[in-house]
């Protein structure tokens, strides 16, 4: 055993203290370290501006700059209005910009000594990763929640019922989610705060762009279509325009259930894969 | 009380940690009685920071034993972590949090109930004066009251031992002097502390021990004045002309029968013993030898004097020494010391 001396028969301290994480005290501490972030995303003004400004901005501009032109391009579904085909786009392009967040919040931690400080405390060494995914997890859907109102006020319409309209929001919402630990990753590794800012959104830009989110594939050249056509992000848009606009929004040959399937597959995955992952990468990245 | 003042509240046997190549920690002993202050003193690099990580669970060493408090660090480092305190070389507070919020924060990570934090939290502000910038966002404090807010967040879990690592570098006079009589506060209050230094004046204020520790190895330890006797009291510092090196240092080896070390811009410094009378004697010997000094000089003993004459080698401070890991220097100038102290 580890302690010559009796844990029982110390002297001063603290029976107030524990001194192993117990399932409850997992939670108590996740929930402690989910709500610190959530502070932190709500108090720093650059914080809150970029996650609801940023946006926001972009679904204006996307919709009075580009919607004129692109409307008469799309499926009969969007009912020639590109806010209806933008707006399921724009919640999964958010979800990938938020979760850069996630990795900013981490290095911002290491090199401030918070990631220390944490670690030398009797706390669940999960709750560092755990409070910090599920924070963002908050984050994003108080964003998805204030595009969709914005939305709704500049004309968004959904064309099936309400509860695939709100299976559509979640399904972008556990997207992002997934993407949250991918960008734990990279934070984990790149540790600088300032590296980071590039690191997250470099390869962010393409594979949006490279995507379903703001037009359809069908006008790519063939060697980016296919790409596009293959990637996690334009499976989940068109998953998720789907449940919102109905079928018709596919490109041909596709139906809603294997989309959704697959779109599913990605989430579980990519959230197991880059979960052990930034574990590791948490271990490394402290020692 | 009766069971842990038996033996030390730190005790440290021959621990190594590398990184790659270097190795920081090579073969540190180390043991702190409880209720004092220890102070760590080493220039940059020595390995004063990978110990205090070591010591606060955040690292694990290669090799050796690490009991704090009673526990093994290695074996049981949740058991570990209830009892230690540990503030480092940042402010690790939350700058969109208020101070309040903070130290409730540490306090429920400790694992208390949310009265107790908030209890806790109110008892360790009064104790530290920031009650009255509680409420206030931490992104509004001076560097000082970081600093202190940092301590205090480490108190709410009631540590036996506080770990500071560099706790007022880079802070103003006035908030270092708060500092000290906080940590002053603390050791009266039953906790024992490891802090680490750059300041000589601080450890020698503040601790009841000093071990000098450098390149990963405790290479002199003791109270405050049996580091300085170990330095002789004053120490004489003189600049020569090119080419009189060698002559000057003879000459003042014959005089005073003390080794003269030769330091970067033609600078020689050697221990005196006897303060002013060494200085004359030095001047005399020097000018019957006709070696003329451009520059002579007699000062107190400083960190660096102390890391001189226990290491054989001026720190690297100020002239960014690369360290030899090979090099047997550092313990054969130890034993060196300590055999002149007698």
């Amino acid at each position: 055993m580890a302690a010559t001396i009796e844990p029982s028969r110390l002297p001063s301290p603290d029976r107030a203290l524990r001194e192993r994480a117990t399932f409850t005290s997992t939670v108590a501490d996740t929930w402690v370290l989910t709500r610190r972030n959530l502070l932190r995303n709500i108090r720093l003004p650059q914080v809150l501006l970029f996650s609801t400004v940023q946006p926001i901005m972009f679904l204006l501009l996307f919709t009075y700059v580009f919607g004129g032109a692109i409307g008469q391009a799309l499926p009969p579904v969007a009912e020639g209005e590109y806010i209806n085909w933008l707006m399921p786009g724009l919640l999964v392009q958010i979800s990938v910009f938020g979760a850069g967040q996630t990795a900013i919040g981490l290095t911002d931690d290491l090199s401030k000594g918070v990631i220390d400080r944490f670690r030398s405390l009797p706390m669940a060494r999960s709750a560092v990763l755990a409070g910090r995914t599920f924070a963002d997890l908050g984050r994003n859907t108080a964003v998805v929640t204030l595009m969709l109102l914005v939305g709704f006020l500049i004309g968004f319409r959904y064309q099936t019922s309400f509860l695939r309209f709100l299976a559509g929001a979640a399904l972008g919402l556990a997207f992002a989610y997934s993407l949250s630990w991918v960008m734990a990753v990279i934070g984990l590794y790149v540790k600088d705060p300032e590296a980071t800012q590039s690191a997250v959104f470099l390869p962010v830009f393409p594979l949006v762009f490279a995507s379903s989110v703001f037009l359809p594939t069908e006008t790519m050249p063939d060697w980016l279509r296919v790409f596009a056509d293959n990637q996690p992000i334009t499976t989940v848009t068109n998953a998720l325009r789907a449940l919102m606009l109905g079928e018709g929004a596919l490109p041909e040959g596709q139906v809603l259930a294997s989309q959704l399937l697959i779109s599913l597959v990605w989430i579980a995955s990519i959230t197991l894969v880059f979960s052990l992952l930034a574990i590791r990468a948490y271990r490394r990245a402290v020692n | 009380m009766a069971t842990r003042s038996d033996g030390p509240i730190i005790e440290v046997r021959d621990v190594v940690r590398t990184f790659g190549a270097v190795r920081a920690l090579d073969g540190v002993d180390l043991a702190v009685e409880p209720g004092i202050v220890y102070g760590l003193l080493g220039p940059n690099g020595a390995g004063k920071t990978t110990l205090i990580r070591v010591l606060a669970t955040l690292l694990r060493p290669d090799r050796g034993s690490v009991r704090v408090a009673g526990v093994d660090v290695v074996a049981d480092p949740n058991a570990a972590r209830a009892r230690i305190g540990l503030a480092g070389q940042f402010a690790a507070v939350d700058a969109f949090l208020t101070g309040r919020e903070n130290v409730e924060m540490v306090g429920r990570l400790y694992g208390l109930s949310p009265r107790n934090a908030r209890q806790r939290a109110d008892d360790v502000l009064e104790r530290i004066g920031l009650t009255r910038d509680a409420g206030r966002q931490v992104g509004t404090y001076s560097g000082g009251m970081r600093r202190r807010l940092d301590l205090a967040a480490s108190l709410v879990g009631r540590p036996e031992v506080m770990f500071l690592d560099e706790p007022t570098t880079g802070i103003d006079p006035r908030n270092r002097l708060e500092l000290w009589d906080l940590i002053e506060d603390l050791v009266a209050a039953g906790t024992s502390v490891l802090l680490t230094t750059q300041y000589l004046d601080e450890a020698d204020r503040l601790a009841a021990r000093i071990g000098v520790i450098d390149r990963g190895v405790v290479v002199q330890e003791g109270t405050a004045d049996e580091l300085k006797d170990a330095v002789g009291g004053s120490v004489l510092e003189l600049v020569v002309p090119d080419g009189h090196h060698v002559r000057a240092m003879e000459t003042i080896t014959a005089a005073t029968g003390e080794e003269v070390l030769e330091l970067a811009g033609r600078r020689l410094r050697v221990a005196a013993r006897e303060g002013s009378r060494t200085l004359l004697e030095v001047v005399r010997a020097l000018d019957a030898a006709g070696v003329e000094a451009d520059d002579i000089g007699l000062h107190k003993p400083s960190l660096d004097d102390v890391f001189l004459a226990v290491t054989g080698e001026p720190t690297g401070q100020d002239t960014d020494v690369g360290h030899d890991i090979d090099d047997p220097a550092s313990t054969v100038a130890g034993d060196r010391s300590r055999g002149r102290r007698g």
